[in-house]
């Protein structure tokens, strides 16, 4: 008798403290509570442009085209790339030069199709083809999105510092 | 007296709350849903036709596309299958990092959708906080495999490049001091494990947070207790999987019913609702939460002790290293022929699963011995979550069908596929 009168007492304590809860908006201001902290806490944003996020020496951004230290084109032309492409995004048209070594004649990324899988650097026997850690460009005229061979070749000069040290990094897991 | 019909409301394909593309068509009389037409299709992209006209591993970058929030774990369904229908099985270092970074897909895609859904139903604030976390589970997926989303890490036979040995880190400039570089840097000192060992030993915490703002707050509880209430014997017969499904208090799980990679070997348990209703798998979800932490810090502990392989040897089917490749010819004709032809599987049919964030992803793939499937099949969550629409949203108000589009996590990128 008397322990079911202490469990009916517990139950209407409890259901009371769950009014008074309730009718003050406990539950409300505990979560504006803690808005209300990371209002004072640091920020976690960075501030775009000014401020970059890290990037990883294994990204895959825009393309390039590596040369050789003696300033040799570094692609031979084997098509791997182009065969490899899920996207069907590479063009490769191949002609012996004067010097009769074989070389591309055209070498055309568009850049609309590639889904930036990474399987073109992967497949490449000369570290010809590689994909840069730049993830900033845009294009302005229609036509632009072809990465012609000059155009990745440039990159590639430009970036060849970068390149050399993220593949010499990586050179033990791939 | 004026004959009264039903108001039929056009909700999407534009529309914030829609996710994505989906197309309702609502039959209201006054603000009560008489009936909803789901109309889908209009991210059909193709994707298992076009797996039909290329070698084998040049689709697995299409599978990260499906279900665009959980990239890793359509990966992994995909792979699966290859691998069955080969008869291979990736190392088991390959396999712990798998199932590590299966979870890290799963903790990604409950955020995404936690974030959302609550965006959905009126709280701005989570979708904010989720998106903090999702930052840094990002930056995992690009240390590893050197994107943010579309990873195209699995591979049949392993994945690609074992764990990175070092987390990229911020860099101090004339905008950002040392002192600040230093502190953003506090978790980046170490390895990947490292990074994701901190992760994962704050997020319980930020769980913790998640659960102050929603679990017991009043509009969140009028917006989902009793919303799309689905009874266990309808959940199975509509085919739900996932939280989906254990919501309705079904206790599947592919992970423990048909334990594949290593989810045999790590300790978690699968928590199941009672109602069937929007909240209770709202709890499910957000218990998962902590089971994906846990199993994550048993992979890290088994990798930290295990270096291994994390590919195949087999050059039949997986490609040498590229050192290899560069001094032996055989290696090279190997590397060449994988990647111009790749392999032919013998003729025949498999179907290999897994338990995706959102359901069992599966892949049903038909070989004739080419070196490309002759048919393959996607087995999407979304889709039989999706059909179940109009049974979930009858009889219920207008605001409950957003509500009811949350609960069920849908990504048009899988349902449309």
């Amino acid at each position: 008798m008397s322990l079911g009168g202490s469990i009916e007492r517990v139950d209407m304590m409890k259901s009371m403290i769950n009014y008074f809860r309730s009718l003050f908006l406990f539950e409300l201001l505990r979560g504006l509570g803690l808005t209300g902290r990371y209002l004072f806490a640091t920020k976690v944003t960075l501030n775009y442009p000014e401020e970059k996020a890290p990037v990883s020496p294994r990204f895959r951004g825009l393309h390039a085209l590596r040369r050789y230290p003696n300033g040799e084109e570094r692609c031979i032309a084997c098509k791997l790339c182009e065969a490899v492409c899920p996207a069907l995004a590479i063009t490769i048209e191949a002609e012996p030069r004067d010097d009769g070594s074989r070389r591309t004649t055209r070498y055309d990324i568009d850049l609309f199709k590639c889904i930036f899988c990474g399987f073109c650097e992967e497949s490449c026997p000369v570290d010809s083809i590689v994909e840069t850690r730049v993830y900033e460009y845009h294009f302005e005229n229609r036509g632009e999105q072809i990465m012609t061979k000059q155009k990745l070749l440039e990159i590639g000069d430009k970036y060849e510092t970068q390149l050399a040290a993220d593949r010499a990094a990586q050179a033990a897991v791939r | 007296m004026r004959e009264i019909r039903n108001y039929t409301l056009n909700f999407g394909p534009q529309h914030p709350a829609a996710h994505g593309v989906l197309r309702l068509v609502l039959e209201m009389d006054g603000e009560v849903i008489e009936r909803a037409d789901p109309h889908i299709g209009l991210l059909h992209r193709g994707t298992e036709k076009l797996a039909e006209s290329k070698p084998y591993n040049q689709s697995i970058g299409y599978m990260d596309r499906l279900d665009y929030v959980s990239m890793m774990c359509n990966e992994h369904g995909y792979v699966r299958a290859i691998e069955k229908l080969l008869g291979i099985e990736a190392p088991e270092r390959a396999q712990y990092i798998r199932v590590m970074f299966d979870e890290i897909t799963r903790i990604l895609n409950h955020l995404m959708w936690l974030g959302t859904h609550a965006l959905d139903v009126g709280a701005m604030t989570m979708f904010l906080y989720c998106f903090r976390e999702r930052e840094d589970l990002m930056d995992c997926y690009e240390a590893v495999s050197g994107a943010r989303m579309h990873a195209t890490y699995y591979r049949p036979g392993g994945v690609y490049r074992d764990l990175p040995e070092q987390m990229p880190r911020y860099e101090s400039s004339e905008f950002v001091s040392e002192r600040e570089a230093k502190r953003r840097n506090a978790n980046r000192e170490g390895s990947l494990l490292d990074f994701i060992e901190d992760f994962v030993d704050r997020f319980p915490g930020l769980v913790d947070e998640y659960e102050t703002l929603l679990t017991d707050n009043r509009i969140w509880k009028q917006r989902t207790v009793g919303i799309g209430v689905v009874s266990p014997e309808r959940a199975r017969q509509l085919g739900f999987t996932g939280p989906m499904l254990r919501g309705s208090g079904i206790a599947w799980d592919l992970r423990k019913k048909q334990p594949y990679a290593v989810y045999d070997q790590v300790d978690f348990d699968i928590p199941i609702g009672t109602n069937g209703d929007c909240y209770d798998r709202y709890l499910v979800r957000v218990e998962e939460f902590r089971q994906s932490a846990r199993i994550i810090k048993q992979c890290i502990q088994w990798l930290r002790a295990n270096p291994g392989p994390v590919m195949l040897d087999n050059h039949k089917v997986t490609p040498p290293k590229r050192a290899e490749m560069k001094d032996d010819m055989e290696a090279l004709i190997h590397h060449f022929k994988l990647f111009t032809e790749g392999y032919c599987p013998p003729a025949g049919e498999v179907y290999a699963a897994v338990e995706a964030p959102k359901g069992e992803f599966g892949c049903y793939i038909v070989s004739d011995g080419a070196n490309k499937p002759y048919r393959l099949k996607i087995r999407a969550p979304g889709f039989p979550h999706m059909a179940a629409m109009d049974e979930m949203a009858r009889g219920h108000m207008l605001a409950d069908v957003v509500a009811i589009i949350g609960t069920m996590d849908v990504v048009f990128g899988e349902i449309d596929r």
